[in-house]
């Protein structure tokens, strides 16, 4: 990554980062309903990622997707008035944490159901392969997905159709509350899959900013080339719990701190210190992202609530619900 | 064309006249291509149109409607198969969870113009995983269209509307059907989704039926007939959109309702259908409704044996008369 690239991915993940805890804050005094997944931690996936596809490709994520939301697109504006059901949130809030889509930028969507989206990726690198639009398709999802059938369906059909998707599993070493490990007969819970269907299985820095976004890179131009899916393992961890007010203590206190130092943001900042960005240009970033993110947290608070005569809209194409003529 | 069709054609011809006029139209399942699908409902569509078009899938149900979903989120408008509706539970998710919801929780945002079709009931001594009516699994679902066409012509006609449609519609093709033949429509024939046909006129009584039951109901019409009673039969054609209007004017008429249905009782689409009439056309009976339907057990082997727990002609008369001396 070129210095000012790498600023932008920096501001980028600060913006996530400041976007997650205005969400777990807004929580905690009530104005968020239902539950959220934070991201904190995972932010270098979605912009590494995102720095090394096209606008129009397409991106299909998780429960746990703030991340690939706003790298893909979305305003943390629209994604805090959604969080806090108001009418201007992002699917009008319809859709609430676990549903983040903004289809207009390719994010096409966040599934609360494990591992169900890897298919719809396939099949949208599928439809990106019949219309000729060397557009591709990613997929990310956690290490407990692995262990779904859709995961292995999607992973074959894939493969045998060379469609141009990547799958990345964001492994941050937990399903919920079970470690990974616990439940899974290999090591690597995605990379070492990928052998069985033929396609290559890679393991990165899922931290590192920068790696992140050479893989994908790379992955990506082999997929358009016609070379077919790749199955990506990034290893990152989640700051906070599994979801809500989940403290986490199943976690060893030494496994958190050692994790909590190899911290995404930390890095791409030593990284562009090395590459002589001066400190006070990484503030200004940081002061940028705090600025958009406490407005957006103001705008969204004020935004009304939405209309009741929304809740029978959107069922069909024709924008109503009508069961019978 | 021939001046007759099959059933089983009808579904290949019907696919095919939306593949000419609409590039966007694919398909993908389990032995489609040049196999012609075990029912040999896709005959003919990989020769015309190719393995770009017409894929074969393997035998990964949750892939096939999950791609499909993927496909029609993003420009296609793809028709899966799910070769017997029994396997449809098998990518349950995608019907019940994804397909359905994504246009709402997004607020709109995404449609999905996808047919899954599928062969459905029984009828042919399949055993019990290879035999049920599955429609009402789809109608407990917000989100999902269901047509379950009766005729060669129907089919045609629904196939162009179903993949026409912006929304997701799920579509039975019945097994016992697939050798029954009719006339081929016309160029260009689109029977809208959610609009029931009334296939016989009577003034004594309503006999509502899908898929079929419609020949069933005609057959025990005629029959009742001969004892002097007049039924009407509708065909549904469609369980979302209902056409509750078509059975309430039927029932102006008649003012006596038998449903026939092939799924058991508990559950099953004339269910909800009698609850509307009870609801909105209450004055219009002269009589309480019956329901003919299935036995609630798995669909047994032997033909003795299907026979005694789904719908026969025998059962429908027997329903009928006993309702016509209420
Ligand atoms: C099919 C299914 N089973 C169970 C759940 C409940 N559930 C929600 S998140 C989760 C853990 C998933 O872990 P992982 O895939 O590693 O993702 P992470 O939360 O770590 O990002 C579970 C079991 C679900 N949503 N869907």
């Amino acid at each position: 990554m070129e210095p000012a690239e790498l600023l932008a991915a920096y501001e980028q993940m600060a913006v996530i980062r400041r976007t997650e805890k205005a969400a777990h804050d807004l929580f905690l005094q009530g104005l968020v309903k239902g539950t959220t997944h934070l991201a904190a931690g995972h932010e270098a996936i979605a912009v590494g990622a995102s720095a090394a596809l096209r606008p129009d490709d397409y991106v299909f994520a998780t429960y746990r997707g703030h991340h690939h939301a706003l790298a893909r697109g979305a305003t943390p504006q629209e994604c805090l008035a959604e969080l806090m059901s108001r009418a201007t949130g992002l699917c009008k809030a319809k859709g609430g944490s676990m549903h983040l889509t903004k289809a207009a930028t390719g994010m096409l969507g966040s599934y609360a159901i494990v591992g169900a989206h890897l298919p719809m990726a396939a099949g949208a690198a599928w439809s990106a392969r019949l219309r000729g639009t060397e557009q591709i398709a990613v997929a990310f999802f956690g290490d407990g997905a692995t262990n779904i059938g859709a995961f292995h369906e999607a992973l074959n059909l894939a493969a045998v159709w060379k469609l141009p998707v990547l799958f990345v599993c964001e492994n941050n070493l937990y399903m919920e509350y079970t470690p990974i490990a616990d439940v899974t007969a290999v090591p690597r819970p995605a990379a070492d899959r990928a052998p069985g269907y033929g396609i290559p299985g890679e393991v990165v820095d899922g931290n590192d900013v920068v790696a992140v976004q050479e893989v994908v890179a790379r992955l990506a131009g082999r997929a358009r080339a016609g070379g077919g899916p790749a199955l990506l393992e990034a290893e990152t961890y989640r700051h906070f719990g599994h979801s809500r007010a989940d403290p986490a203590t199943y976690r060893p206190a030494e496994e958190v701190e050692r994790w909590l130092k190899h911290d995404p943001l930390d890095l791409a900042r030593g990284r562009l210190v090395e590459l002589g960005v001066a400190p006070e240009t990484i503030t200004e970033a940081d002061e940028r992202a705090s600025t958009v993110v406490r407005e957006a947290v103001e705008v969204a608070k004020a935004a009304p609530p939405p209309d009741p005569r929304e809740a029978l809209t959107d069922v069909w194409a024709d924008g109503g619900a009508a069961w019978r003529t | 064309m021939a001046d007759v069709i099959s059933y089983r054609e009808a579904v290949a011809e019907g696919i095919a006249r939306e593949m000419r006029r609409d590039p966007t139209v694919v398909c993908l399942g389990e032995d489609i291509g040049e196999a012609g699908g075990v029912f040999k409902t896709t005959v003919g569509l990989r020769a015309e149109f190719g393995s770009e078009r017409v894929w074969d899938t393997p035998i990964s149900e949750q892939a096939i409607v999950g791609a499909a979903m993927g496909a029609a989120m993003t420009g296609m408008r793809p028709v899966a198969e799910i070769m017997f509706s029994d396997f449809l539970a098998c990518c349950w998710d995608y019907l019940a969870n994804e397909i359905p919801k994504v246009r709402y929780m997004t607020g709109g945002q995404v449609t999905v113009p996808l047919v899954v079709r599928t062969a459905n009931g029984g009828g042919l001594g399949f055993g019990a995983q290879h035999s049920q009516a599955t429609e009402n699994w789809a109608f407990t679902i917000p989100g999902l269209k269901i047509a379950a066409p009766a005729t060669p012509g129907d089919v045609i006609g629904m196939m162009a509307a179903a993949i026409r449609s912006d929304d997701p519609v799920v579509f039975f093709e019945h097994k016992a059907l697939l050798a029954t033949k009719g006339t081929p429509p016309p160029p260009d024939h689109v029977v809208e989704l959610g609009r029931a046909a009334v296939v016989r006129e009577g003034a004594d009584v309503t006999l509502v039926a899908l898929a079929s039951m419609v020949p069933l109901a005609l057959k025990a019409a005629e029959l009742l007939s001969g004892e002097g009673i007049e039924a009407e039969v509708v065909d549904l054609r469609c369980l979302v959109p209902l056409d509750m209007s078509t059975v309430l004017a039927s029932l102006g008429r008649t003012s006596r309702l038998v449903t026939v249905e092939e799924n058991p009782y508990q559950g099953g689409w004339g269910g909800t259908l009698v609850s509307v009439v009870a609801d909105e056309g209450f004055g219009l009976l002269d009589a309480p409704v019956r329901r003919v339907t299935g036995e609630c057990v798995p669909l047994p082997f032997a033909d003795a044996l299907e026979e005694e727990v789904i719908p026969t002609v025998e059962k429908v008369v027997a329903a009928v008369r006993d309702l016509a001396a209420y």
